[in-house]
């Protein structure tokens, strides 16, 4: 036949990226002209005319596969005809939705079928990088045959609105720019040491006294509900996090007796630790908060932290060492914190949500509930690969996210070191492997806010994202990858997306903001 | 131009005034320990901190206020520099939307400061002239009742002075400003505090430069190093060669520098008491002058047959320097600046080694095989050609090393090795006689985790062993901004604060060395550069009161 593999055309057709599961396309060309361009819906679709998320992507869509309105050459009428299986146009996207599609476009159309609106989603993307225009600005898509779907079912970013506050915008537009790469879950690290700027409906004392200003740096309701909103538009899951018991300094501000109190010998010192763990007003406390948070977020994932608990303040309470006796845990602290874990744990299991915690849960509390994930966010790649063993083997779900800890800057194209992780190469069977649910991307905040989050972000966590949804075996060049990753960036910056270069070079349209 | 220029304002000046925060000490960070948290310096937000400063504990509000030029002042209202300047810190003071409508004279209380009045007090103002490296940029504030008086010799003075004025006033909780009883006496410790940008690695759209003047001007630097072309493209358009552009640029049309562009950013930076100095690099880094400008390179050889690549520029024929006369005598006239800087860094010897006609024309020079003698010979001719323009020139420390002899008013720049090494090449420039400006720790495109700010601060342009003669011959230094990893979509946050802590050493006096102090200060700069548009990162965990509004 006429089609050949995809990768001798990269200068006439660019790459996709991620890359699909399986593409083929040819050279013959089709003009597109946007005055004779429609999205449709096919007849047997189950999604029709008003589908939010579907309408909502056409409108977007159109934008971005023609920056410039020229008019195009010839007034051939191009269709792309959708099909979706499942009407679940005014869902969530969750762990289980399916995001595969596949898409053929051929001679004034393309058809574009998937089990769920969420698949279309990732066609949609697809299919507008396969547009391209020549030197005249003349719009073309090429013959292509595409089946996709993603490696993994969880491909995350992490940004952290505690260390600075992200105006909303920000997070919008990062939103945007997941899409591009097909990310789908975006893990809100909301709160922390720094500052609490989430709003809360039942005690918004946390955000009045523990947000850097309780009118400019806060999110409110309404800021929560359009970013999750926003996402679910993009096929976006909105993980949220309230990292407890350490990483809590700002909760303290609002909610006096939550913190335990530090002594120095006998009387306190002033300062504050991690959650006081053994009051019982500190669960009613979090069972409150916690039925609001899952309340406020539809997703059934609620990322409860549990990292980094510093002992020392615990070590000091007479009250905290009178309740450790009663216990029985001798001196050991981290069964404290085991046992304040299992009863947030608990608190998140009455409200029919799955918890994720940080490793560090598993790593000194080896019986945690089943269906917890596993967040591995330290060591080398020796070490985090021998903690993928022993929590697969323990028989937990797993997310990996210590080879993309992406704040971490280094002079260089340090993409490629994101995209050779090989996030399945540890010790274990064929089940362990599959209780890897995916990968996340995290963008700490101490050195990041509005001004350098976007060029630090992209195009680096692309490289992740191609790892993290496409075929390995046909990935594993990196320099393969170093063009398709350049257009790529290209296409972020057209459109609008301040995407940093990986090295010398140009785009077509450069930024024009400063 | 100027509705050009009108508009670059308006996007800059997303004009805030910057929000002071006395009460910006976040106690429980302090507590926990985990975060440094910003403390208020006795400083308050000074960057680059004053020669001499007395603040204070007396405050006037600024309610109905305005910058005048004093009666005496040499530059009246017919000096535009002035006018645009005033325009524009009242705007960063006050915003935008105070300035609709006429200020009507009304009663002001006691506390009230109502003008500042701007004197030059020097005969010849150089309001229309451009800065030198000799410029007297120095000034003296006194904020005080009835008015406030800023005194500078020269306009470059009252410039550094006004942004000064403006970082001295802060605003409360609703908004409302003031300002504290302040002397300053002010000049700078070294006359060059330069930025370079490069522009060939990647191209940058004319707004980002602008913008990145804008705010050099915040930090009191005082010299664009314009590293306009090199091997990658070459987008300046020559109105001699214009084929140098048309083939050697990323696009000839998108992606160069015109003539009214480059006219542009040479006003631009003088309105800001900026001085543009050009880089023409040579002769190594001239790939993408090959592409329109044919026999400028060396053909290099394999074997016995041209390899169809090309080198370093080829010194043996005349057509080369021919060629360069006229691109010079172009670029003198095209820049105003006395100095421009002709590279000399870097030159790769293999080709030169591979061509047959080098290496007959090296025997008979009587070079035998010491290649660096070709280079001596090229840059001596070069350095001819550049002299009959009147310019004096700056040359990257190469061409020192390697024993090329050269006027005695050459600029040495040195930009290489680790301290040790940079120290002593600053002690051997310095004890031959030349003029020596420092880049090497500020290597700004070289980015790692953290606070690497401390590093670029520490760095003093005078530590070496030499004698205070020697020391004298320091002129200044400049931050390096390469540009293989930048372009417009992240130059800005790369390089804001972090050139700023050079702008502190290079400005401030030399035991102005407390580390804390500079973090407490340079947070609240960062905020202020934030607040007027600019997308300077922050230092760590923290906030501004106006964050930033791009995306």
């Amino acid at each position: 036949g006429n089609f050949v593999s995809h990768s001798l055309y990269l200068h006439t057709v660019e790459g996709v990226w991620p890359l699909p599961q399986s593409f083929t396309s040819s050279t013959e060309r089709y003009p597109l002209n946007p005055k004779a361009f429609y999205f449709g819906y096919g007849r047997q679709s189950a999604a029709q005319q008003d589908c939010s998320v579907l309408d909502a992507a056409f409108k977007r869509y159109f934008s971005l596969i023609f920056p410039d309105y020229t008019s195009g050459s010839g007034d051939k009428p191009f269709t792309v005809e959708i099909r979706v299986d499942h009407a679940d146009c005014d869902s969530y996207p969750n762990e289980n939705s399916s995001e595969r599609y596949n898409l053929s476009v051929s001679a004034g159309q393309a058809s574009l079928n998937a089990e769920t609106v969420w698949g279309a989603l990732r066609g949609l993307e697809t299919f507008s990088q396969l547009v391209y225009q020549d030197d005249f600005g003349t719009y073309f898509v090429n013959k292509t045959e595409i089946d996709d779907f993603p490696r993994f079912q969880f491909r995350g970013i992490l940004l952290d609105t505690s260390r600075h506050y992200l105006p909303v915008q920000a997070i919008l537009k990062t939103l945007d720019a997941m899409a591009y790469s097909k990310f789908n879950v975006f893990h809100w690290h909301i709160v922390d040491d720094p500052s609490f700027p989430y709003q809360s409906r039942t005690f918004p004392d946390l955000s009045s006294t523990g947000a850097f200003h309780p009118m400019t740096h806060i999110y409110t309701q309404s800021d929560v509900r359009r970013v999750i909103s926003h996402a679910r538009l993009w096929g976006i899951r909105v993980l949220p996090e309230f990292d407890s018991p350490g990483h809590t300094q700002s909760w303290g501000k609002g909610q006096s007796d939550l913190l335990t109190p530090c002594y120095r010998g006998s009387t306190p010192s002033g300062t504050f630790g991690p959650v006081n763990p053994v009051l019982p007003s500190t669960y009613q406390f979090m069972a409150r908060l916690f039925k609001e948070v899952s309340s406020v977020f539809p997703d059934s994932y609620i990322h409860l932290g549990g990292d980094e608990v510093d002992f020392s303040c615990w070590k000091s309470n007479p009250d905290v060492r009178a309740f450790m006796q009663k216990m029985g845990f001798g001196g050991d602290f981290t069964k404290l914190e085991a046992f304040y874990m299992e009863k947030i744990v608990n608190i998140t299991s009455a409200l029919k949500k799955t918890s994720i915690v940080w490793q560090d849960v598993f790593d000194y509390h080896e019986r945690i509930p089943k269906d917890t994930v596993l967040h591995i966010w330290k060591g080398t790649p020796a070490s985090y690969k021998e903690e993928l063993s022993r929590m697969t083997k323990a028989g937990m779900r797993v997310l990996l996210a210590a080879p993309w800890y992406i704040n971490h800057i280094a002079y260089g194209q340090d993409w490629r070191n994101y995209y050779t992780v090989q996030p399945l190469n540890f010790s274990g069977t064929e089940e362990q492997k599959k209780l890897v649910i995916g990968g996340e991307v995290c963008m700490w905040g101490e050195y990041v806010d509005a001004t350098n989050l976007t060029p630090r972000l992209w195009p680096r966590a692309s490289a992740a994202a191609e790892r993290l949804w496409s075929d390995e075996k046909q990935t594993s060049s990196v320099d393969e990858a170093f063009p398709r990753l350049q257009d790529f960036r290209c296409k972020l910056v057209r459109r609008g997306i301040r995407a940093e270069p990986l090295h010398v070079g140009h785009c077509k349209h450069e930024y024009q903001g400063v | 131009m100027i509705t050009a220029l009108k508009f670059t304002l308006l996007l800059l000046a997303l004009a805030f005034a910057q929000g002071l925060h006395y009460n910006y000490i976040d106690e429980l960070d302090k507590e926990a320990g985990t975060v440094r948290a910003v403390q208020a310096s006795q400083y308050v937000s000074l960057w680059p901190l004053p020669q001499k400063v007395k603040i204070l504990d007396l405050s006037f509000k600024l309610t109905s206020f305005n910058i005048v030029d004093a009666k005496e002042s040499s530059a009246g209202s017919s000096c535009s520099l002035l006018q645009d300047a005033y325009r524009r810190y009242y705007e960063y003071m006050f915003g935008i939307a105070k300035r609709q409508g006429p200020r009507k004279s009304r009663l002001t209380g006691p506390s009230e400061l109502t003008e500042l009045q701007v004197w030059i007090t020097s005969p010849d103002s150089e309001c229309d002239g451009y800065p030198s490296v000799t410029s007297d940029e120095s000034y003296e504030l006194s904020v005080d009742l009835p008015y406030a008086v800023l005194k500078a010799p020269k306009v470059w003075g009252a410039l550094h002075g006004l942004e000064t004025f403006s970082q001295l006033v802060y605003e409360d909780q609703y908004g409302a400003k003031s300002i504290n009883s302040t002397a300053i006496s002010d000049f700078p410790r070294f006359a060059h505090r330069g930025i370079l940008l490069d522009s060939s690695r990647h191209f940058l759209p004319l707004k980002v430069i602008l913008a990145n003047l804008e705010t050099m001007a915040m930090n009191k630097f005082n010299v664009f190093h314009w590293h306009i072309v090199d091997d990658q493209s070459f987008p300046y358009l020559s109105r001699t060669f214009p084929q140098l552009s048309q083939q050697g640029a990323y696009h000839p049309y998108t992606h160069v520098y015109t003539p009214a562009d480059v006219k542009m950013v040479i006003e631009f930076g003088r309105l800001r008491g900026i001085r543009v100095v050009p880089e023409f690099d040579t002769p190594g880094h001239t790939q993408s002058w090959g592409k329109g400008q044919k026999d400028l390179l060396t053909p290099c050889y394999s074997g016995s047959k041209p390899s169809g690549s090309f080198g370093p520029v080829n010194p043996i024929l005349n057509t080369t320097y021919d060629f360069m006369s006229q691109f010079f005598k172009e670029i003198s006239t095209v820049f105003p600046d006395a100095y421009v800087h002709l590279g000399g860094d870097e030159v790769d010897f293999t080709c030169w080694k591979s061509n047959p006609d080098i290496q007959k024309f090296m025997d008979q020079q009587g070079y035998g095989q010491d290649y660096k003698k070709l280079e001596s010979f090229y840059i001596q001719k070069l350095l001819d050609i550049v002299t009959t323009t009147h310019k004096g020139y700056m040359i990257w420390q190469e061409v020192f090393d390697n024993g090329v002899k050269l006027k005695p008013d050459t600029l040495i720049h040195v930009w290489k090795g680790n301290q040790e090494q940079y120290q002593s090449e600053m002690a051997n420039v310095t004890s031959a006689g030349y003029k020596t400006l420092l880049s090497t720790p500020w290597y700004l495109n070289r980015i790692s985790y953290g606070q690497d700010w401390h590093g670029h601060y520490k760095a003093d342009p005078q530590d070496f062993n030499g004698t205070e003669e020697q020391k004298k011959l320091v002129i200044g230094g400049e931050a390096c901004l390469w540009g293989e990893y930048v372009d417009a979509t992240n130059l800005t946050p790369r390089l804001w604060p972090r050139a700023s802590a050079v702008a502190e050493r290079l400005w401030s006096a030399k035991d102005v060395t407390d580390i804390n102090d500079a973090f407490n200060r340079l947070s609240v700069h960062r905020c202020r550069m934030v607040a007027r548009g600019i997308p300077a990162e922050p230092l760590f965990s923290s906030y501004c009161p106006r964050e930033y509004k791009g995306i």
